[in-house]
């Protein structure tokens, strides 16, 4: 069961139709996809899972994951177009199914090529009334539900960063509403998920790229 | 977050004045808005409401696999032979509104986008006939939601989890409930009239042929409606349901869990596995891969 936030969780969303998780939770998670390669994507190669691949193209799963790329809300009336307005705007949207192991029914793998070229694999999950989860972020296993806005630190593994990150973050007032950490392996490439209550202003981001041992800074907002 | 029971709800529209105000009280409370803020944008929400009904009314609707559309409009073209002209109407809006839903259409998920067609249905029937300001209608909708957010609390509104009657059976629980209090019923009489409309639906189960929501799901939204306007005119009338609201709400979620899997929106069981809904379902499987094939 989503979780009851507001009155307008049960009057609402309002969204296209027909399915609040195969519709407007799709969408959700194109846009999520679409927030962590830092803009519409000019490639993307999309396997659809479980219910998801069984009843996504009656549902308009392929539509509202393609709008959600383009950067369109679950209740744009453009949804039901985004496979074609994709098409024509010159964004490449391959759809298969496949198996994707004992992941949740709706979940969906998403293989994109940003604007620079570079590849981002996001996998996420639908998990009804709309809410998402990403469960992949390339290597690593997170829990991003796009609630709130959110950083991907990518950094070596090495005693100290996490701390310099959050001391940065602390520095400024920004609360941290959760982390995660997750690392490919011992002294090798790991990952700082962060989310915040209120977004990140550009030059904190400077300030954490500039920690010694960080990589790699991402501001995803709240979809 | 919502009421954790009707009874909670009660005490709440008792010391605010009624269901709805009780509703917009905790909402501003739980996210630090104002009541003017949480009835704008109910009034907004309401608006999203109106525009799928009369679209489904006026417009040639068709779903992408051709299974529903146009049922609304041609039963609001049709004259009542046994039932009243508001009944019929409120009828009529229920499958427009379903059928927006279903052909991709904005729609408000309330509480589903699978059940959406219910509330606006039964709400914008109870206006006209009320002749209700446009303000009453707004707060009905919180009244709506209060209870809906009860249902979700001790029961779900999923039809995954709990087949159809946690879909159509809390809409029409909460349109009876919103429409009482619209026509000057007590808070009581209200939680009387959801119980009447969820006891009417409880045990329905999730079969969605092919798995889309469209059939029966389109029809329940019309069934469920008249459900829903049953037992307003039960409750107005001063009946009362013997087992309380929030029972009635867990007897609900206790059945859902009962449901086989089958029943439960897995389009293997009940309508969905009858020869006719098979035969449908291949033919929408044939037809989805020639259009892939043909690189659409």
């Amino acid at each position: 069961m989503p979780r009851q936030r507001s009155l307008f969780d049960i009057i609402g969303p309002v969204m296209i139709g027909p399915s609040s998780s195969h519709t407007a939770g799709a969408a959700r998670l194109g846009a999520l996809a679409r927030a962590i390669a830092g803009g519409t994507p000019r490639q993307a190669r999309i396997t659809l899972h479980g219910s998801f691949a069984s009843t996504g193209r009656g549902h308009g799963t392929d539509r509202a994951i393609a709008a959600g790329l383009l950067g369109f809300a679950p209740d744009d009336e453009r949804l039901p177009d985004a496979l074609s307005i994709a098409r024509e705007s010159g964004v490449q949207i391959e759809f298969v199914t496949g198996d994707l192991g004992d992941a949740h029914p709706n979940t969906a793998r998403l293989e994109l090529v940003d604007a620079a070229g570079r590849s981002h694999l996001v996998q996420g999950s639908s998990l009804g009334g709309g809410d998402v989860v990403v469960t992949l972020l390339d290597d690593f296993p997170v829990e991003l539900s796009g609630e709130l806005p959110a950083l991907v630190v990518v950094h070596h593994d090495q005693p100290g960063v996490v701390a310099a990150v959050t001391a940065r973050l602390a520095a400024d007032v920004i609360n941290i509403a959760s982390m995660q950490v997750s690392r490919e392996r011992r002294g090798a490439r790991a990952l700082m998920l962060i989310e915040t209550d209120e977004p990140v202003p550009d030059e904190v981001l400077a300030g954490i790229a500039a920690v010694d041992g960080v990589l790699e800074v991402r501001s995803v907002p709240a979809v | 977050m919502s009421y954790a029971s009707f009874e909670s709800l009660l005490a709440a529209a008792a010391e605010h004045g009624s269901l709805a105000d009780a509703a917009v009280a905790l909402e501003c409370e739980e996210t630090g808005t104002t009541p003017e803020q949480v009835l704008t944008r109910l009034s907004e929400t309401l608006a999203v409401m109106e525009a799928a009904v009369e679209r489904g009314l006026s417009e040639d609707l068709r779903s992408r696999s051709g299974l529903v559309g146009g049922d609304g409009r041609r039963l609001a073209g049709a004259a009542p032979r046994l039932a009243g002209e508001a009944f019929v109407a409120a009828l009529a809006r229920g499958l427009a509104g379903a059928e927006v839903n279903a052909c991709m259409g904005r729609v408000v998920a309330a509480p589903t986008g699978g059940a959406s067609g219910v509330l606006p249905a039964v709400l914008l029937t109870a206006a006209e006939r009320l002749g209700a300001s446009r303000d009453a209608v707004v707060r009905a909708l919180a009244a709506a939601g209060a209870v809906g957010g009860v249902i979700a609390a001790r029961a779900t509104l999923s039809g995954a989890a709990g087949g159809c009657q946690a879909e159509t059976g809390a809409a029409a629980a909460m349109a009876a409930a919103a429409v009482v209090e619209l026509a000057g019923g007590t808070p009581a009489q209200a939680g009387h009239a959801a119980a009447f409309a969820l006891q009417g639906l409880l045990g329905l189960v999730c079969d969605p042929v092919g798995g889309l929501v469209e059939v029966p799901c389109v029809a329940r939204n019309a069934t469920a409606v008249a459900v829903a306007l049953a037992a307003v005119e039960m409750a107005l009338a001063g009946l009362e349901f013997p087992i309380p609201l929030d029972e009635v709400v867990s007897a609900m979620g206790q059945v859902g869990r009962s449901l086989p899997p089958s029943l439960r929106e897995t389009a293997l069981g009940g309508l969905a596995a009858t020869p006719t809904a098979r035969a449908l379902a291949s033919k929408l499987d044939n037809g989805y891969r020639r259009a892939r094939d043909e690189g659409e």
